[in-house]
């Protein structure tokens, strides 16, 4: 028996994924929502066999928000849970030069998905139940010059699911705002962290279940970045401003 | 990076990569010198190339399944430990299974592994029904007893060294329940032991642990246990409504390094001494879950830690039956004289060759494990040349310290697969350092 249906925004992300795995094997039937989903072939007969539930992929671009009202009219069932994993870091020189790749940067973490997840909400205020989780990023706790062009989009969608929250918590429908510091994905191949500080999807992915089941409005993933984000905040500016960080 | 495998030795830095995607695989091999890595529990360097070393871990999605067949389509990066957790619930079990489920696909396919079960079963290879292999030119090749049979055949064993392979269809066996029926032998010696091989021969699995420290009359001493899969009905009444499931267990893990001197031979010999009577107490029919009886020691996760820092080697070669017993008692003479004797002295009879590179051969084969340290390193010299000497091979996937010479001596195979290579079937673009240090 299925327990509900998580439809998974960004499902090519490796986080998207390994809360998609976690989720399945926790009972609900998935709805994978990328672009280009038919590349997701793969992965949804890979979570059917694991976990024997049901899995269907869904056409869907953040960008696109026009299409953002059919898109959810034209999901087979209105999921319980949403999970919005899309985002788009860029390269922060190029960012910085490039006005059309600073806009993209700044739509795809936040106007896509402030846009999709706005859909979603109000389907689920007028069904009266349902769970909201954005990922969003520590980047969004204070600008850096090393990525304040994404961080800035980060902070924008950290707000919005924030004012979400407090609008839709008289409705029943709970909003998460995740917070993970580095994450071993694709994002992140090839740089150079230091590797105490990267998480794994899969610690996400427990996070994220944990939030939805207990009802958690914000979390970060590793407590480690708690800590860290409480002290960057706090570095007064006139110092910030000077520092490499 | 500082890479090794399960041994912990050699340990060399290499160039170690994950790809995502197919399209990031392809570019990377073709940028030559590439091995592919399962889950690293090869014991020496077979999935190491210091300049390639492509990491399988993201292709370990599970495609189809046949349920009327028992065929499973899969990635090469899936875990076996990941298909018995699925299919065992629905009354499937892999046909050859390895002594620890942490291995891959892919690996299991490039060592053609065997199981306690191959002198009536056969190799792994004999299950594996195609390959999707990415070869050197970028290509892929669906490879089968029938389309691009000789890549196949040289795939299946080959150790990785013809191509990655990206994608297989194996066939499972049917199970009635997760539990073995065992039985254990008590053999005085070594001769008794094979006699009691060759009388089990209808037994589907069979497996000796051996008691290395004997000599003279007892060279040899030795446990033999047997087992069946076990029907529905004689599964424990406590489990009996659900026998394809098993109670959880707890893991241990192994805390840190272990200094080396834990593991000398005194405290090898209480552990034989100890098992071996045991044996003899227990020897009526036992019922034994599948994770115990098939993988006793991934219940303590990082015991490869246990040897020390050095690391440590496996010796594991195989006899043909005619000198086997001969052989057999020198190798076990040798070790007991030099008194650096292993936890894991285990006996295995073998059946035929399946694929061209297979290791097993019609015999008996006979694995140990050693801390790296001179005295162990020159014992293990000595086990090379009396299994030279008595025309037996050596297991590529445990081998960490051969030597060239030795292994061109023990397979005559090499030149075969050696000229198929050069006549252009596979352009040496893969390799690993294994591969480089033995001359393959
Ligand atoms: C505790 C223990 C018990 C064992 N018991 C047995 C046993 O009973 N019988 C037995 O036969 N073996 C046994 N082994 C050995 C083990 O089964 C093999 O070494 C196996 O190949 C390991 O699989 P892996 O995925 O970890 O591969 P790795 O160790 O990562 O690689 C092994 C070889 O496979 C190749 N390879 C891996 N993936 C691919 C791929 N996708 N395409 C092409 N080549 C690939 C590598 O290049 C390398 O040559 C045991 C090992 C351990 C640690
Ligand atoms: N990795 C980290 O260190 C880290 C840290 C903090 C926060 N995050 C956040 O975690 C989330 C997941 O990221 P990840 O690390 O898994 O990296 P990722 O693989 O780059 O994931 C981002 C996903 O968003 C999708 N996407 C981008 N634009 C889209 C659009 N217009 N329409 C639909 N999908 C779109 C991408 O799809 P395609 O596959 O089609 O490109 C990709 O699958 C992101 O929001 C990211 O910002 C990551």
């Amino acid at each position: 028996m299925s327990k509900g249906i998580a439809l998974i925004l960004g499902a090519r992300s490796a986080i998207a994924m390994a809360i998609a795995h976690l989720f399945a094997k926790n009972g609900y039937d998935i709805q994978l929502a990328a672009r280009n989903p038919d590349s997701l072939a793969a992965d949804k007969s890979d979570i059917e066999l694991r976990y024997k539930v049901t899995v269907t992929w869904h056409d869907f671009d953040a960008l696109n928000i026009a299409s953002h009202e059919q898109f959810v009219e034209q999901l087979p069932l209105l999921p319980d849970i949403a999970v919005c994993a899309v985002g788009y870091m860029g390269d922060q020189t190029e960012n910085e030069r490039d006005m059309k790749v600073t806009s993209m940067v700044m739509r795809s973490n936040y106007e896509g998905p402030a846009s999709i997840l706005a859909v979603l909400a109000n389907s689920f205020e007028a069904r009266g139940s349902g769970c909201l989780v954005g990922i969003s990023s520590v980047a969004g706790e204070r600008g850096r010059a090393t990525n304040y062009i994404y961080g800035s989009a980060k902070a924008g969608f950290t707000v919005f699911l924030s004012g979400l929250r407090n609008r839709l918590s008289k409705k029943n429908v709970h909003v998460v705002t995740v917070l993970p510091g580095f994450v071993a994905t694709k994002m992140i191949d090839g740089m150079d962290l230091p590797s105490k500080l990267i998480g794994q999807p899969e610690e996400v992915a427990v996070g994220v279940l944990k939030a939805v089941q207990k009802k958690q409005n914000v979390i970060y993933v590793k407590p480690i970045w708690q800590l860290i984000m409480v002290i960057i905040r706090n570095i007064p500016e006139r110092f910030f401003k000077r520092m490499n960080i | 990076m500082i890479l090794s495998g399960w041994g912990r030795y050699p340990r060399i830095d290499a160039k170690l990569s994950a790809p995502r995607n197919e399209k990031d695989l392809r570019a990377l091999v073709l940028k030559g010198n590439a091995i592919a890595r399962g889950n690293g529990r090869a014991y020496g360097d077979s999935a190491v190339s210091t300049q390639n070393t492509l990491h399988m871990k993201y292709f370990n999605r599970m495609l189809a399944f046949d349920a009327e067949h028992g065929q499973l389509v899969a990635q090469a990066g899936v875990l076996l430990a990941d298909i018995i957790d699925v299919f065992l619930p629905l009354g499937w079990f892999p046909y050859v299974t390895p002594g620890t489920k942490f291995v891959t696909l892919g690996g299991m396919i490039a060592a053609d592994v065997h199981g306690k079960n191959h002198h009536k079963e056969g190799s792994f290879a004999k299950y594996v029904e195609w390959i999707d292999l990415l070869t050197s030119d970028g290509s892929i090749k669906r490879c089968s007893a029938i389309e691009n049979s000789d890549l196949f055949k040289w795939t299946l064993g080959g150790m990785g060294l013809t191509g990655i392979v990206l994608r297989a269809a194996i066939r499972l066996r049917p199970v009635q329940s997760a539990w073995i029926e065992q039985r254990t032998l008590v053999a005085d010696n070594i001769g008794h032991a094979i006699e009691l091989f060759e009388q089990s021969h209808d037994v589907t699995y069979s497996v000796a642990w051996i008691d290395c420290l004997q000599k003279g009359k007892s060279i040899g001493r030795s446990l033999i246990m047997l087992g069946e899969h076990a029907d529905a009905l004689i599964v424990p009444s406590k489990y009996r409504k659900t026998p394809l499931q098993i109670p959880r267990k707890r893991k241990l893990r192994v805390p840190l390094e272990f200094p080396s001197w834990s593991l000398n031979s005194l405290s090898v010999r209480a552990f034989n001494e100890l098992y071996y009577w045991n044996g003899k107490r227990k020897r009526d029919q036992q019922l034994v879950d599948w994770d115990s009886y098939f993988y006793p020691l991934d219940s303590i996760l990082g015991w490869n830690k246990i040897y020390g820092r050095r690391g440590f080697a496996q010796f594991q070669c195989v006899l043909p039956l005619k000198t086997a017993d001969d052989g057999l008692r020198a190798l076990l003479s040798a070790i007991a004289s030099t008194r650096v004797g292993s936890f894991l002295a285990v006996l295995k009879r073998f059946g035929a060759q399946d694929s061209n590179f297979s290791f097993p051969m019609e015999g008996y084969s006979l694995a140990l494990d050693f801390p790296v340290n001179k005295g162990s390193l020159d014992l293990m010299k000595r086990l090379d040349s009396i299994t030279l000497e008595y025309g037996g091979r050596f297991y590529l996937a445990k081998d960490s310290r051969m030597s060239r010479n030795v292994f061109q001596h023990s397979e005559p195979r090499a030149k075969d697969y050696l000229s198929y290579r050069n006549k252009g079937a596979i352009p040496a673009v893969f390799g690993s350092a294994q591969s480089e240090r033995l001359g393959l």
